[in-house]
């Protein structure tokens, strides 16, 4: 029970808050505020992003034309290799755990900062200079023509700057190991007095999944760049034939963290999408435990299925055979997501706001991403459509229809939470339009060519499939206008958009139960622990115009008891 | 013109297949000249249809809520379950049964494809950056893979240098091919025609050139008429030529364009600028060493290693002589006899030989029936 007053310094528009209670450059610098950290990362993977998608609209210009006219050979190569490895390793793994889930985590368990906060700075600082080595490949005139995979022995052979990106890329390892590690600890002892494991929202389950992959698949990938760096400088023979190696050695080694790598990406974005599908249906999440197994299932048999990117490699047939079977059982869990995601919106009150709008992209376009894992799989074929651009459309329906539309769904979620202002609502539907008309026209031209057989990473390529990289060439285009607009949005709202308050989009988990943006303590009062899909707690606080917990209001201003309007 | 409206091909450097230029698959597949074909495009299109079944119920319903389950003024949620064992356990038992076959269906088609054939020819593969090399059982080599119908084949496959992969689409093949060990393709080819061959896996610069056809021919005959070359028929600088294109053409142009290696046109007899500042005069001695020991001196621009391996062991004195026979002849091809010419017997110079005979290169480009140019426009 709280008085208007108390209503409006706990759950109103705070004046102050994290992003103003100390001043200058240094406060953001050194803080160990995981809200600010949060920002500092969302800053730096959007940077990332831009970067990266610069390179990817150079790509498409040159590939525009069958016959090489923009770029030459060695350059394109370049180019595809720095789109591949900044947006995998700077952008896409840390973009939703180390972006939002450090905004957000903290606060879902009603707890003032993540277990370890130092270690959550030196993470971030990590982040940058990973991403420096990786980036200081281009500045110093050297390149990179490797492929994001670095595959071996072209990796030890080329003159380009290997050693720089897989540096670079080793040290992303540790900054994405010191947030996996965190986050586990802070989910294992940092829950609220009586939040059971059942009571988090499914978000904190696809990050604890995440963060259990990212603590034991990355270190892997470490040994792996640090063999590679010896090979390379040493000419110690453990890839490269030349010197006594395998390179299908290196292969498994990269895939046995790339793989789970893979479910790094999208686990976090289906947390996302859990959640904002809950909310703007006003219903609890069907299936919650479903759900919530399936993330660590996914996370669990991720770890057994990486020889499936290798099924032309040279590896046994029984051996492929395997990798066939376990990389089909991934798939129950996805779909069980996805009817459970359908069926909670079923009887709810569904409003098509912006992060709605994006949530429901997603289930469209991971839909075709992951279905199209099926013709992959499968053996026979795979083995046409292995390294075709089929490969390259399937990856990019998950990674960016599939992560890229629910980190962007999920940032225009939380953003009025982080700076206290609301964006326009039309504006953002208009760039989420844009977005998945922008994709499907990028990516779905390259299932045609990829199935009719046009390889991937070629700078020039047979006039037949031209038409179809055209398209292809203008879908993105459309999808970087659509990103774009997205961030105007977004940007001009966190400065001039109109104040608000809490909780606007009546969302039932406990970081909502703040002010906007939150205190730099994140909640001034004791949270009240309610479910985190337990919409009908919620009354709506016409003064502040937000939705609060039916306990802060007085008697006489509550509305009558309805019946509980769920049946649980 | 094909049906998408795409120009027609102004020359490249990378050899068309006639059949492919008009494209003749239907619209997800290439031409189907395999055995194999028939099953891959099977499967294909029932995953293709089971995944548009699941795809329009996920979206249909996702439409139908959002449309009948939307947010009115002072109207909430309606009270429903949020949770169901008995629905959930069946859609994630019915998908699973559906993966179950389609899981058996791709194991049992790859099997097709990887148990040997008892009866299969062996053409021996040699790829290198970015050349392709076909060694057939009767010691025939050639740029191109020429199969006959109905023959199945087995491909023993090595790489000089990196990771390279065979892809023929028509053929639904694929195979990784990985230096310092062999690995194996089988192909069962039923059609007669000219398909693509390229390299998908990603090789260095010239990966996306990489590419070749593979003929498949009506008969034996044809076949060897095809492939066969005897060198003793030929004058030096057209066994040169034919050499150069299997073994060279993959980084060394001969018009002048820039490639992984130097252009080759004009170098004869002029001074190159080696790393170092030091210049060196083109003759038979550097274009020796530099086949045999590419690192041994390195034209400035294409360090600070060379990125040629080496030929020694590959290639013999002779067939050095002929490589430089055909570069001198790049330079001056006035001075040469031409293609038609009959090698002497004895081992007459080519000055005296050209003098007899000169002959403009342009005229005889496009009539080399052994499709081993390259045309690099």
């Amino acid at each position: 029970m709280a008085t208007a007053a108390e209503r409006k310094k706990l759950f109103g528009h705070a004046e102050n808050n994290y992003l103003n209670c100390t001043k200058g450059i240094k406060s953001w610098m050194f803080t160990v505020d995981h809200k600010r950290i949060g920002v500092m990362y969302l800053i730096g993977v959007t940077t990332a992003l831009f970067l990266a998608g610069v390179f990817a609209l150079v790509l498409r210009s040159q590939l525009w034309s069958y016959d090489n006219t923009l770029l030459t050979d060695k350059m394109y190569n370049q180019m595809f290799t720095l789109h591949g490895a900044v947006m995998v390793f700077a952008f896409i793994i840390p973009s939703i755990p180390a972006a939002l889930g450090n905004f957000v985590l903290p606060m879902m368990l009603g707890a003032k900062d993540v277990a370890f906060p130092r270690l959550n700075l030196a993470s971030f600082y990590l982040w940058i200079f990973g991403t420096g080595f990786l980036l200081f490949a281009i500045l110093s005139g050297k390149g990179l023509d490797t492929g994001w995979t670095f595959y071996t022995p072209y990796s030890i052979r080329t003159d380009t700057g290997v050693i720089y990106a897989t540096f670079g890329a080793f040290i992303l390892g540790f900054s994405s190991i010191f947030t996996g590690l965190n986050f586990l600890v802070t989910v294992n002892t940092m829950r609220a007095p009586g939040q059971g494991w059942f009571k988090m929202p499914l978000f904190l389950w696809g990050l604890y999944s995440t963060s259990i992959i990212q603590v034991l698949a990355t270190p892997v990938l470490g040994i792996t760049l640090l063999l590679l760096i010896a090979e390379k400088t040493m000419h110690i023979g453990i890839f490269d034939p030349k010197y006594g190696g395998d390179p299908v050695l290196f292969q498994h080694f990269f895939w046995f963290y790339s793989h789970p790598a893979v479910y790094i990406m999208i686990l976090p974005g289906m947390g996302v999408i859990s959640e904002l599908i809950a909310v703007y249906s006003q219903k609890k999440v069907f299936g919650y435990s479903f759900i919530a197994f399936s993330s660590v299932a996914i996370a669990l048999l991720g770890f057994l299925v990486w020889g499936h990117h290798m099924f032309t490699s040279g590896q046994s047939v029984v051996v492929t055979l395997i990798f066939s079977a376990i990389t089909f059982t991934v798939a129950i869990p996805s779909a069980v997501k996805v009817f459970n995601w359908l069926a909670t919106m079923y009887k709810g009150s569904i409003a098509l706001t912006t992060p709605m709008c994006y949530a429901l992209s997603f289930i469209f376009l991971f839909g075709i991403g992951g279905l199209t894992g099926l013709f992959l799989g499968a053996l026979s074929t795979d083995i046409h459509l292995h390294d075709t651009y089929f490969v390259v459309a399937h990856f990019h329906f998950v990674m960016v229809g599939g992560t890229l539309t629910a980190l962007l769904g999920g940032v225009f979620h939380w953003w009025p939470k982080m700076f206290g202002r609301m964006y326009n609502d039309m504006l953002g539907r208009v760039s989420c339009l844009l977005v998945f008309l922008g994709f499907n026209l990028t990516f779905f031209p390259q299932f045609v060519m990829g199935a009719r057989g046009m390889p991937r990473r070629y700078a020039s390529y047979d006039p037949e499939f031209q038409i179809f990289h055209q398209w292809s060439t203008i879908g993105a285009f459309v999808l970087g206008v659509g990103i774009l607009l997205g961030f105007g949005v977004l940007v001009y709202a966190a400065f001039k958009g109109p104040k608000i308050s809490g909780n606007p989009f009546g969302a039932a988990s406990l970081e909502w139960q703040s002010s906007s943006p939150p205190d730099f303590h994140n909640f001034i009062h004791k949270p009240i622990l309610c479910d985190p899909y337990d919409f009908g707690a919620l009354v709506y606080d016409e003064e502040l115009d937000t939705y609060i917990h039916r306990e802060f209001m007085e008697p006489s201003e509550q509305p009558e008891m309805e019946p509980e309007p769920q049946v649980h | 013109m094909n049906l998408f409206g795409t120009p027609m091909l102004a020359q490249s450097d990378i050899p068309m297949p006639e059949s492919a230029k008009v494209h003749s698959g239907s619209y997800w597949f290439p031409d189907q000249a395999s055995a194999f074909a028939p099953n891959y495009d099977f499967l294909y299109m029932a995953i293709l249809w089971i995944s548009v079944v699941f795809f329009a119920l996920i979206v249909g319903f996702m439409i139908y809520f959002c449309i009948k389950y939307r947010r009115r003024e002072g109207v909430g949620p309606e009270p429903s379950s949020s949770h169901n064992t008995a629905i959930e356990i069946f859609w994630s038992v019915i998908p699973s049964i559906i993966l179950v076959w389609i899981f058996y269906a791709g194991a049992r088609d790859y099997f097709d494809m990887r148990v040997p054939f008892d009866d299969a020819e062996e053409i021996y593969v040699t790829a290198n950056q970015f050349n392709w090399k076909f060694v057939y059982p009767d010691g025939d080599v050639s740029k191109e893979l020429h199969l006959v119908v109905n023959r199945p084949v087995k491909l023993i496959m090595q790489s000089e240098d990196v990771l390279h992969g065979m892809f023929i689409p028509a053929f639904r093949q694929k195979m990784d091919i990985v230096p310092g060990r062999y690995t194996y393709a089988y192909l069962a080819p039923n059609r007669v025609g000219e398909y693509r061959l390229a390299c998908t896996e990603y090789c260095g610069e010239g990966h996306s050139r990489m590419r070749t056809i593979c003929q498949v021919h009506t008969t034996e005959e044809d076949r060897k008429n095809t492939t066969k070359w005897e060198n003793e028929k030929h004058v030096g600088w057209v066994n040169g030529e034919r050499l150069f294109s299997i073994n060279c053409s993959g980084c060394h142009s001969i018009d002048g364009g820039v490639k992984t290696g130097p252009a080759l046109n004009t170098i004869w007899g002029e001074k190159e600028k080696l790393i170092g500042g030091e210049e060196i005069m083109v003759d038979e001695n550097y274009v020796r060493e530099s086949i045999l020991e590419p690192n041994a001196k390195i034209v400035e621009g294409y360090g600070p290693v060379s990125k040629m391996n080496s030929f020694q062991g590959k290639l013999n004195d002779k067939e050095i002589g002929y490589l430089i026979d055909y570069i001198r002849y790049l330079k001056e091809p006035d001075k040469f006899p031409g293609r038609d010419a009959q090698a002497e017997p004895t081992t007459a110079t080519a000055e005296e030989a050209g003098t007899a005979k000169p002959e403009k290169p342009a005229e005889t480009e496009n009539s080399i029936d052994t499709k081993t140019e390259d045309q690099d426009n």
